[in-house]
């Protein structure tokens, strides 16, 4: 495939910054689109109006009706639909054939993807065969001006794709200057979902699945499949426990359940607690977890390295239970209690059951 | 039947294991505090291939790597291990790549290999976690890719099964070999090195190696043509010099900034009941629990 024709040229940069469209790809499992696209679109919708450019979204899949009234509140104008049987599940080859096919027919200036398994097995694939540029794992995406050091080229409105690097000990600013669409994926829970206008309508196209998709794209086949819904919902939750590699075993966890069903709370860990075999997966919180938010954060023999600040930074209320004075998570914490948790979760347990009544 | 497997894996800093003495005063990162380590995925990669071997005789696996000189060492390290052949692809011209043209420089040196049924690659290098390189790299060879792979449950007729580890659960598939996976952290991991194998290639070298050895070192290895690890410049393999290095990446980092997080003033409490009481007293009454 000869992807030459993406690297635009300088006059056409210039006019697409007028014309062209964001466009969010959208996960659907069950015919729900998932909370990552959701998000991504609530960003999408800022990212286009500080652009002047519509916001379009692109749904692959099977019985998609629903997908128009799911999408169109949270700001999309345009929502392409490929409807079809043989797109039910996701898989690598047919999607990355519509989106590269669709996009060098609308050439997009920005594409966002969820930074999930399915986005980044997607994303790389489609940005390979479109010589396009794209960045993993952003925690933010801004419009701003560039000048190439360079050359001293100047570049207005390019995408900020703002993500950590080097294991998240430093911020990188990543800038795509001259190749489109400008792309990057975003992990699930960074951005905030956020109904745009209820009322919002969009204009859904149906594109015709024959003419993006051929016979050799089905080249992989699904022999089986068992997903399971998420049992765990910390990203929603308003209060979390959090429990670290201090909590010393996966029996001590036992503590923080018993502190959150008591306290209505939700039940997070750090990596190193999810390493060491304490709590699922799914209950990492930071940088390669989800991003949370909730009203009180309990971090429970957590040390606060960056990684996991990154994930749990914008609660309003952080207390730290520590053993150690000095734990780098007391800086951010609205109150510090020194102690080890044995002593100090039960006597919130007991005191908080004490007081409710 | 045997496979012609080729495994790629990269050399990082470990940044797991990140210091103090690893960031500089000025927030950059001092390189050389870190010790460059073996991809960690790419060493579960070469488990899957190993075991391929191990079950199809005959089989022959190449590690393919790009970088410094340097990167040589984690060659060495599969040929401890099991792999056949090393190929190391090192140049300037290289330098300076992001993820489309390292997988652009990648696919040309695979086409130079020309003959495989399987590529294997770990499914991210913790420098960047960008997870990106395998799937640009199938795109770029036109072979499909199976991500996240965490067994390969069989290869029978040229056709591979594999079983995936996705974020809500599994997926089997199969497809038409040649193609290229992506192999989990979750997945087996990796034997180690051989006692045997290890005597054997001790002394395997790339040429830029061996301009810094003695004659005598020479002499010993010159007729042990295995133990010459394959070292491919930008001359050695087909490619339009456009799309690597600095100049075939689209993405340039535009800053790089320290991360700093804002200090609270935070109120001090003890593990004592009356402090805790206070506490949850005081949650209960501005209403952010109950
Ligand atoms: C690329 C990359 C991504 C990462 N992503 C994440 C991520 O998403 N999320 C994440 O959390 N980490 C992540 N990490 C790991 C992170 O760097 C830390 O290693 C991890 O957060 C440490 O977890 P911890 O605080 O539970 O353990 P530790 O650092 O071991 O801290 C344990 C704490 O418990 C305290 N303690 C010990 N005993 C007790 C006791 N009895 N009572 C009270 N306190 C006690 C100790 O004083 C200490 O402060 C990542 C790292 C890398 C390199
Ligand atoms: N320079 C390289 N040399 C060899 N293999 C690489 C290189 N960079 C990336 N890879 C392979 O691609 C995978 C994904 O890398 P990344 O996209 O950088 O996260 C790695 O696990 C390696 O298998």
């Amino acid at each position: 495939m000869n992807g030459n024709i993406h690297k635009f040229s300088n006059s056409q940069i210039f006019k697409l910054k007028e014309m062209n469209n964001i466009v969010v790809y959208c996960e659907i499992e069950e015919g729900k689109v998932a909370d990552v696209s959701l998000e991504l679109i609530t960003k999408g919708r800022k990212l286009a109006q500080d652009l002047k450019c519509k916001l379009e979204a692109l749904a692959i899949g099977y019985k998609l009706d629903s997908i128009g009234s799911q999408v169109f509140p949270y700001g999309v104008d345009t929502l392409y639909v490929v409807d079809d049987k043989r797109l039910e599940h996701y898989q690598t080859l047919p999607h990355t054939s519509i989106c590269v096919k669709l996009f060098e027919e609308q050439k997009p200036q920005i594409c966002l993807m969820g930074a999930t398994t399915t986005g980044r097995d997607l994303g790389p694939r489609v940005s390979s065969a479109l010589k396009s540029g794209l960045t993993a794992d952003c925690t933010n995406l801004e419009i701003g001006p560039h000048t190439e050091t360079k050359t001293g080229k100047e570049y207005k409105d390019l995408l900020y794709q703002i993500r950590p690097a080097f294991g998240g000990n430093i911020i990188a600013t990543i800038v795509n200057p001259d190749c489109r669409p400008q792309m990057a994926t975003v992990r699930e829970g960074v951005m905030k979902k956020e109904i745009f206008n209820a009322n919002h309508k969009g204009e859904v196209v149906k594109l015709d699945a024959d003419k993006y998709v051929s016979a050799s794209d089905f080249a992989i086949s699904i022999v089986e499949r068992h997903m399971e819904k998420s049992k765990v919902n910390i990203k929603n939750s308003s209060i979390i426990v959090a429990g670290g590699y201090g909590v010393g075993s996966k029996e001590n966890f036992a503590l923080l359940y018993e502190l959150a069903a008591v306290i209505g709370a939700e039940v997070g860990a750090s990596r190193a607690a999810v390493d060491a075999g304490y709590a699922e997966h799914e209950r990492q919180i930071g940088q390669t977890g989800v991003t949370v938010r909730p009203k009180l954060y309990i971090a429970c023999g957590i040390s606060g390295q960056i990684q996991h600040i990154a994930g749990m930074q914008e609660s309003s209320m952080i207390i730290s239970v520590n053993n150690d004075p000095n734990a780098p998570i007391n800086k951010i914490a609205d109150y510090v209690i020194t102690g080890n948790i044995e002593d100090v979760l039960p006597k919130m347990i007991k005191y908080y059951k004490q007081n409710s009544k | 039947m045997g496979l012609k497997i080729i495994v790629l894996a990269k050399q990082v800093p470990d940044t797991r294991n990140v210091g103090k003495d690893a960031m500089k005063a000025d927030g950059t990162v001092n390189r050389a505090a870190l010790p460059a380590i073996f991809n960690p995925e790419d060493l579960n990669a070469l488990e899957q291939a190993l075991r391929l071997k191990d079950q199809f005789p005959g089989t022959h696996i190449t590690l393919l790597t790009m970088g410094p000189v340097r990167a040589a060492e984690v060659l060495r390290e599969g040929l401890f291990r099991g792999a056949d052949d090393g190929i190391l692809l090192t140049d300037r011209a290289f330098a300076g790549a992001d993820t489309l043209a390292t997988s652009y420089a990648i696919a040309c040196a695979i086409r130079k290999v020309k003959d495989y049924d399987l590529i294997i690659c770990g499914r991210q290098a913790i420098d960047g976690d960008t997870a990106q390189v395998g799937p640009q790299v199938a795109e770029k060879l036109g072979i499909p890719q199976i991500t996240y792979a965490e067994e390969v449950v069989s290869v029978k007729n040229n056709v591979i099964k594999i079983k995936r580890r996705l974020e809500r659960g599994i997926e089997v598939v199969e497809g038409k070999l040649p193609l290229v996976i992506t192999v989990n952290g979750s997945a087996a991991e990796c034997r180690p090195r051989n006692a045997k194998l290890l005597m054997k290639y001790k002394h395997s070298s790339t040429m830029s190696e061996r301009a810094e050895k003695s004659e005598d070192y020479l002499a010993m290895i010159n007729d042990k043509p295995y133990l010459n690890i394959k070292e491919w410049s930008v001359n050695d393999i087909e490619c339009d010099r456009e799309q690597l290095g600095l100049s075939g990446s689209p993405t340039k980092v535009k800053k790089i900034e320290n991360i700093v997080f804002q200090a609270k003033e935070s109120k001090r409490l003890t593990d004592g009941d009356n402090d805790i009481n206070q506490l949850m007293k005081e949650l209960i009454e501005n209403h952010t629990i109950g």
